[in-house]
């Protein structure tokens, strides 16, 4: 059956990331001018302006800073995956993401969680997290 | 902030529609009969507002052809609910500089009838493959982080949804009018947990006017001036993916935003009437409450308890009944109420010596405006 829930818009800005995740590696923009490292991409570092930014690899690990349950599916793709969790995940190197929260049990505020790679379709793979 | 300013513009007139769902009704067919209100409860004939400011309206031109009016001076506002308080604002700016005189803002709705969902494809995100989107899961995932590190709980945030519906049942104009209580709160379904179907806003149709002027040409209007003492302003931009979200609550905005209204305003905490806050969703006000420093950062669970929020409790809140039960005019009905206390016109849900009213909205552009009777 055709994969219904959305699927990243991928574009120049945020290729590099999409395609780090089809490997298994999770990247953030870095700047090469000043090293601040964020997520999502933009044109310039937010810091200090340059233009001169690449990707670099983390860890795949942080905390949980936060968490929520959909109880309702605002795509009908998500109907059948109701209710669901997203979460709040500061990685170890200082970007904050949103992702999804997978594996059993309750979750703990700022517990220690690590990525993990769930092929979606053919081109798209997602980094959802879970607690260690 | 901007001490000059200081009870320099007064507001004047204020209109809004009947609050429901009206697919018959486009904005600009709402906004017109707000207006025609608005003038009526100004006592100005038409020719003397030489300013317009849209908001949530599709085309400014359009409002002026169906109007009947040629500005000297026109703003377009983008259609977010932090766009009241701005605004207001830039009216006074431009009375003050000079720009027009008498400035008529506008805003409609008809996001009910028109079936607006706020979340989906209509708000493309970053997130959307997560199936992380609405402002609503955005409020849900503050209020999580609220309880892990405050210990607030669901039915502390009840007392907000509970008293605000209160105020709407003293308003005859408000959509939401049987009462509730904190077991009702408790036991309403999630939407996107920890939130329930109580703690979102409405979503209808309607529109408000409202209409400031100079203080000397207010002298001449048909009701007393309500002055704008006070105002502050904060933005917080980042971070703009994961949208109406902010990790600490937007407490530093609110804070110094609060701190810039009173300064100007020259008033403290003690002389604040009623609180007219932006409940786009029910941990906003709890949010607000701290920022403001009504309570400690923290504190606000507590803070609300036993109907602190109601009339007759510690600190009046939406007493129009809010976007949560009166009508989602995003901010807009809120100034507007702030108005009518001050002008003693709110019958049953008049709250008395009514003398100075805050308003205040914790968003990504946080604004405070105060009130006072002229």
């Amino acid at each position: 059956m055709a994969y219904a829930k959305p699927l990243p818009k991928i574009d120049t800005l945020n290729r590099p990331f999409w395609e780090a995740a089809r490997q298994g590696r999770l990247v953030v923009q870095h700047c090469t001018s000043c090293g601040d490292r964020h997520f999502p991409p933009g044109p310039v570092c937010p810091v200090c302006l340059s233009d001169s930014q690449d990707w670099v690899e983390v860890s795949g690990r942080g905390t949980l800073e936060g968490w929520v349950e959909f109880h309702r599916a605002y795509w009908d793709g998500f109907k059948d995956a109701l209710p669901y969790r997203c979460c709040l995940v500061r990685l170890d190197e200082g970007p904050v993401l949103v992702s999804n929260l997978i594996g059993e049990g309750e979750p703990r505020f700022r517990a220690p969680v690590r990525v993990v790679f769930e092929e979606v379709t053919e081109d798209v793979t997602l980094p959802r997290f879970a607690m260690e | 902030m901007s001490r000059e300013l200081k009870d320099k513009v007064a507001v004047v007139g204020v209109g809004n529609t009947r609050y429901g769902n009206f697919p018959e009704r486009d904005e600009y067919s709402l906004a017109a009969e707000a207006f025609r209100n608005a003038l009526e409860d100004s006592g100005l004939r038409k020719d003397q507002v030489d300013g317009l400011l849209v908001c949530r309206i599709p085309y400014y031109a359009r409002m002026g052809e169906v109007l009947g009016l040629n500005p000297r001076w026109t703003l377009t506002m983008p259609p977010h609910g932090r766009m009241s308080a701005i605004g207001i604002i830039e009216a006074v700016a431009a009375i003050e500089a000079g720009l027009c005189t008498t400035v008529a803002l506008l805003y409609a709705n008809i996001g009910r009838s028109r079936r607006v969902n706020y979340g989906g494809d209509e708000n493309p995100s970053t997130w959307d493959p997560f199936g992380f989107t609405s402002p609503g899961a955005a409020h849900a995932m503050m209020f999580r982080r609220h309880m892990e590190l405050y210990g607030t709980t669901t039915r502390q945030l009840a007392e907000v949804s509970v008293s605000v519906r209160y105020h709407a049942c003293l308003n005859p104009d408000a959509v939401m009018r049987n009462p509730i209580t904190i077991e009702d709160h408790e036991s309403a379904r999630f939407i996107t947990a920890p939130l329930r179907l109580l703690d979102y806003c409405l979503i209808n149709d309607g529109a408000v006017c409202v209409i400031v002027t100079g203080r000397e040409r207010a002298k001449d209007c048909r009701k007393p001036p309500v002055l704008i003492s006070g105002f502050g302003a904060q933005e917080t931009y980042a971070p703009s993916s994961i949208s109406n979200f902010d990790m600490e609550f937007w407490y530093p905005a609110v804070k110094a935003s609060g701190e810039q209204a009173r300064g100007m305003a020259g008033v403290e905490h003690a002389d604040i009437d009623a609180l007219m806050c932006y409940d786009n969703f029910s941990p906003t006000v709890l949010f607000s409450l701290e920022g403001l420093g009504f309570c400690r950062q923290g504190e606000a669970g507590s803070f609300v308890e036993n109907g602190a929020l109601s009339l007759g409790g510690r600190l009046p809140v939406n007493t129009d009944g809010g976007h949560l039960s009166n009508s989602y005019m995003q901010g807009w009905a809120l100034n507007v109420e702030a108005v009518r206390q001050l002008r003693g016109e709110c019958g049953t849900r008049q709250v008395p010596d009514c003398e100075v009213v805050q308003y205040v909205q914790a968003t990504p552009c946080t604004r405070s405006i105060i009130y006072t009777r002229g």
